[in-house]
């Protein structure tokens, strides 16, 4: 992750550069569609909102954002259209995990290489919690229960059938030995409140997602599913801040997942209008606004763009393709 | 009465000459974007949202749940004047809104929604204002299990309400439930009923289905009645809102009754269009003139506008004390929040007096606003049926042709409203009823996820629906209403022998 942050940081510095040079530089001639592949309301769109928002109010682009979304299929319809859009630069895609979990689990014909990856904005965290009135209180305490009980007696609520919770739910149990009744909701806000009232036992809810209940002290937070804990030390609840969370590696569960929350482009346009969205990104996130948003939902703030950042997308596809693979969730041809 | 003290601080930060014209640019915004079908509250927030990045949050929320009122204002027109309903709980009000309008009647019609949602909203922001820590908890109460026995209670309701023969209805209900079921099941991840057709993948939209079904079909039906457009002897009364509010006061058992369901299904977060649907057939049960439900009867129109003003205001405690969304346009505002740096959540009341009771206060002011800049209008409203039919017609059909087209940017959704047009015009003509289908359409999916959540939690068991008094008492209360009609026919048939 390092090297990657460093290299990030070196292609950052190169666009700059390029940028700062009097090129005539490529720029939207027409309002940009801002495709968001899942409901209103959801993490995704929250995100892409934003990002109009931060564009409008800081004059970052002439032309005006749009945000649309498309969220027939579990995503495959606003991916089908940046797929058929070839050539179209006045197109952009916020994407998820569904890029991957969708086209696997329905086999709807897509794939990221269909479109031209722009730049990863944040990666989201994953984090384990119950109830604050259960009485575990480490990842151990907790799944030493599970493993006690009969198979399928606790209770695992997430957000979509075959999608990441469900993914990482499969992942927990291999990793533990354990078995979880899997209940699938439509939203992640919906998810938490179940958890609030108990009426599934765990969730793998995103910090965003989960905040809220976690600060009025009605969820627990036990570990968190990256290679190491998240760096925001300012507290959240009376006692804790994200960083006093453990991984789930040191709480004994070696379980690491995390979403990418990134931006596509259809293929086969020019490399001018790339680096146009690529640099306009680069703005967005040296916002405040964006800063805040980072903090408050606890992302980790990975970025990268062109090959490190294809590089990465085809790992988290292979990865992807072993879990759901593992797990059987894989369409039959 | 720390609840009153806090109000007013309330109203001192919502009354600021600013404020007050983001209201009325609000309501304005809204009636407008609640007229235009396809458009939708949720959808004329969410285009609205990044505008208000650089207000304050206050200002920012009053302006867009102004927005909000005015779209449901807006909705009840277009469900009045020409049957087609712009959101899901506005089907009910088309039920005697419709006809009304048709005798002639539209300034009434129009004058008796307006006021009633006005009581819905007022009841529920009152509610809201006593009661707001007591009830939050309540809905936290609900499970899958819950969720399924409120929606199988609207379904019972609706059952034994109708002037068809239940056979019919169930037909038109089953029918809905196929439309539900296509695209994507929450449950297993995959793709239903799209035979291999990628356009199928996002299944039927509630909207489209209703333009098609109402609008497009009331449209083919007036054509072939020779093009006449029983509106047109609507006069231009200016004195007609004062006429009708002297009626209005005879219905107010039927009023308070819908406020009660609707802030109960507001709350329970079952939503506005259950409440709107169960308030009608609980009027209809309930009122002496029941049987002349749906030709006309303006208590028809106040039971649904009622229930669903209250429930559409309700359902926006859970999503401030709670952080769950209790409506499509409560979740955009849900993602404004958290982007104006706001954690909606048990500490919001806390942490975020000012914005809460701002809120809370704006909602007193922009009901009252709202209700003011509608009441003005209704004569300049009710005088669009005064144009000939054949010049009003294409412009429906173009307004709709352009609804349907916004609800996803999809070609294919215009021919889907046309072929449900005559699909409309189809039911019509058999006399077969249209709002079950609709109904299920809307539900069928949200009552679908609950029953195999709950199966999920109950490995199989329907025993869970009876697992404790609250799940218990909604399904008793569902099977209850589903047989009432045949004990009905039960006690006629007795009657009849002896």
């Amino acid at each position: 992750m390092k090297i990657q942050r460093l290299f990030s940081g070196a292609v950052v510095a190169l666009f700059a550069a390029i940028m700062a040079a009097p090129v005539a530089a490529w720029e939207p001639s027409k309002p940009v569609e801002f495709i968001i592949p899942a409901g209103t309301g959801g993490g995704a769109d929250q995100m892409a909102r934003l990002i109009q928002g931060i564009v409008a109010k800081h004059n970052l682009m002439k032309q005006p954002l749009i945000p649309v979304n498309k969220s027939g299929g579990a995503g495959a319809e606003g991916f089908l259209e940046v797929k058929a859009a070839k050539g179209d630069p006045h197109k952009i895609i916020i994407t998820l995990s569904n890029l991957f979990t969708t086209p696997m689990a329905t086999g709807v014909p897509f794939n990221w290489k269909d479109m031209t990856p722009v730049s990863m904005l944040a990666l989201d965290n994953f984090v384990l919690w119950v109830n604050a009135e259960d009485p575990y209180k480490t990842a151990k305490e907790f799944l030493d229960a599970v493993k006690k009980a009969p198979p399928n007696t606790f209770k695992m609520g997430g957000t979509g059938a075959k999608q990441e919770d469900q993914i990482l739910t499969v992942a927990i149990e291999k990793a533990a030995g354990v078995k979880f009744t899997y209940i699938p909701f439509k939203g992640g806000g919906a998810v938490a409140t179940q958890l609030v009232g108990k009426h599934v036992n765990a969730t793998v809810n995103n910090p965003i997602e989960a905040v809220a209940n976690w600060r009025a002290g009605k969820l627990r937070a036990l570990c968190v599913f990256d290679d190491e804990r998240m760096p925001y030390k300012t507290r959240v609840t009376d006692t804790q801040s994200w960083f006093d969370i453990p991984t789930c590696r040191e709480a004994g569960v070696s379980t690491e997942y995390v979403m990418l929350r990134g931006i596509f482009m259809p293929a086969g346009v020019p490399p001018e209008a790339v680096n146009f969205y690529v640099d306009l990104f680069n703005k967005v996130r040296a916002t405040p606004e964006w800063k805040k948003f980072m903090e408050d939902g606890a992302f980790n703030q990975t970025f990268l763009t062109g090959k490190a950042y294809a590089d990465w997308v085809s790992k988290a596809e292979v990865l992807h393709r072993d879990l759901m693979k593992e797990a059987g969730f894989l369409a039959k041809p | 009465m720390d609840e009153i003290n806090a109000l007013f601080h309330g109203f001192s930060i919502a009354l600021t000459p600013f404020n007050l014209m983001l209201m009325v640019i609000g309501i304005v915004l809204g009636v407008l974007i609640g007229v235009l079908p396809g458009l939708g509250g949720a959808n004329g927030i969410a285009i609205l949202l990044p505008l208000t990045f650089s207000m304050p949050p206050t200002s920012a929320v009053i302006m867009l749940s102004c927005i909000y009122w005015g779209a449901l204002f807006g909705g009840a027109m277009t469900s009045i004047l020409f049957n087609i309903p712009g959101e899901p709980w506005s089907v009910a009000t088309t039920f005697d809104g419709y006809p009304m309008a048709q005798q002639g009647r539209a300034g009434e019609a129009l004058t008796t929604a307006f006021t009633s949602s006005f009581i819905g909203a007022f009841f529920a922001v009152v509610m809201i204002t006593f009661l707001a820590p007591l009830v939050a908890k309540f809905a936290l109460k609900f499970g899958p299990p819950e969720f399924f026995s409120v929606f199988f209670l609207t379904f019972c309701s609706f059952i034994g309400m109708g002037k068809e023969p239940a056979f019919k209805i169930l037909a038109a209900m089953m029918l809905g439930f196929a439309l539900a079921a296509v695209g994507i099941d929450t449950v297993t991840g995959q793709l239903r009923l799209t035979f291999g057709w990628h356009e199928m993948m996002r299944g039927f939209d509630f909207l489209i289905a209703v333009i098609g079904l109402f609008g497009i079909g009331e449209i083919l039906l007036s054509m072939e009645e020779g093009l006449s457009f029983s509106g047109r002897d609507a006069r231009i009364n200016t004195r007609i809102v004062v006429e009708t509010w002297k009626k209005l006061p005879r219905f107010w058992v039927t009023s308070l009754r819908s406020c009660l369901i609707g802030c109960w299904m507001g709350i329970t977060p079952g939503g506005a269009t259950p409440a709107s649907f169960m308030a009608y057939g609980v009027a209809k049960r309930m009122s002496p003139d029941g049987a002349k439900f749906g030709t006309g009867q303006a208590e028809g129109v106040v039971a649904p506008e009622t229930a669903a003003h209250a429930a559409g205001t309700a359902a926006l405690l859970p999503m401030l004390s709670l952080g769950i969304p209790g409506s499509p346009t409560a979740a955009v505002l849900l993602g404004g929040l958290l982007i104006w740096g706001l954690q909606p959540g048990p500490l919001l009341f806390v942490e975020q007096k000012d914005f809460v009771w701002g809120l809370i206060a704006s909602m007193y002011l922009g009901n009252i606003v709202g209700l003011i800049i509608v009441l003005t209008c209704v004569p300049l409203f009710a005088a669009i049926l005064r144009i000939p039919f054949s010049i009003i017609a294409p412009v429906i059909i173009v307004i709709c042709a352009i609804g349907a087209y916004t609800v996803n940017n999809a070609m294919l959704d215009i021919w889907m409203m046309l072929i449900f047009g005559v699909l409309g015009y189809a039911f019509k003509k058999l006399a077969y009823p249209l709002a079950p289908l609709v109904l299920a359409l809307v539900l069928g999916d949200q009552a679908e996820d609950a029953f195999r959540q709950s199966m999920l939690i109950s490995q199989g068991s329907l025993g869970v629906f009876f697992s404790n008094g609250l799940v218990g008492s909604i399904m008793g209360l569902g099977l209850l209403l589903l047989v009432w009609p045949l004990f009905g026919k039960l006690k006629a048939r007795l009657k009849a022998a002896g």
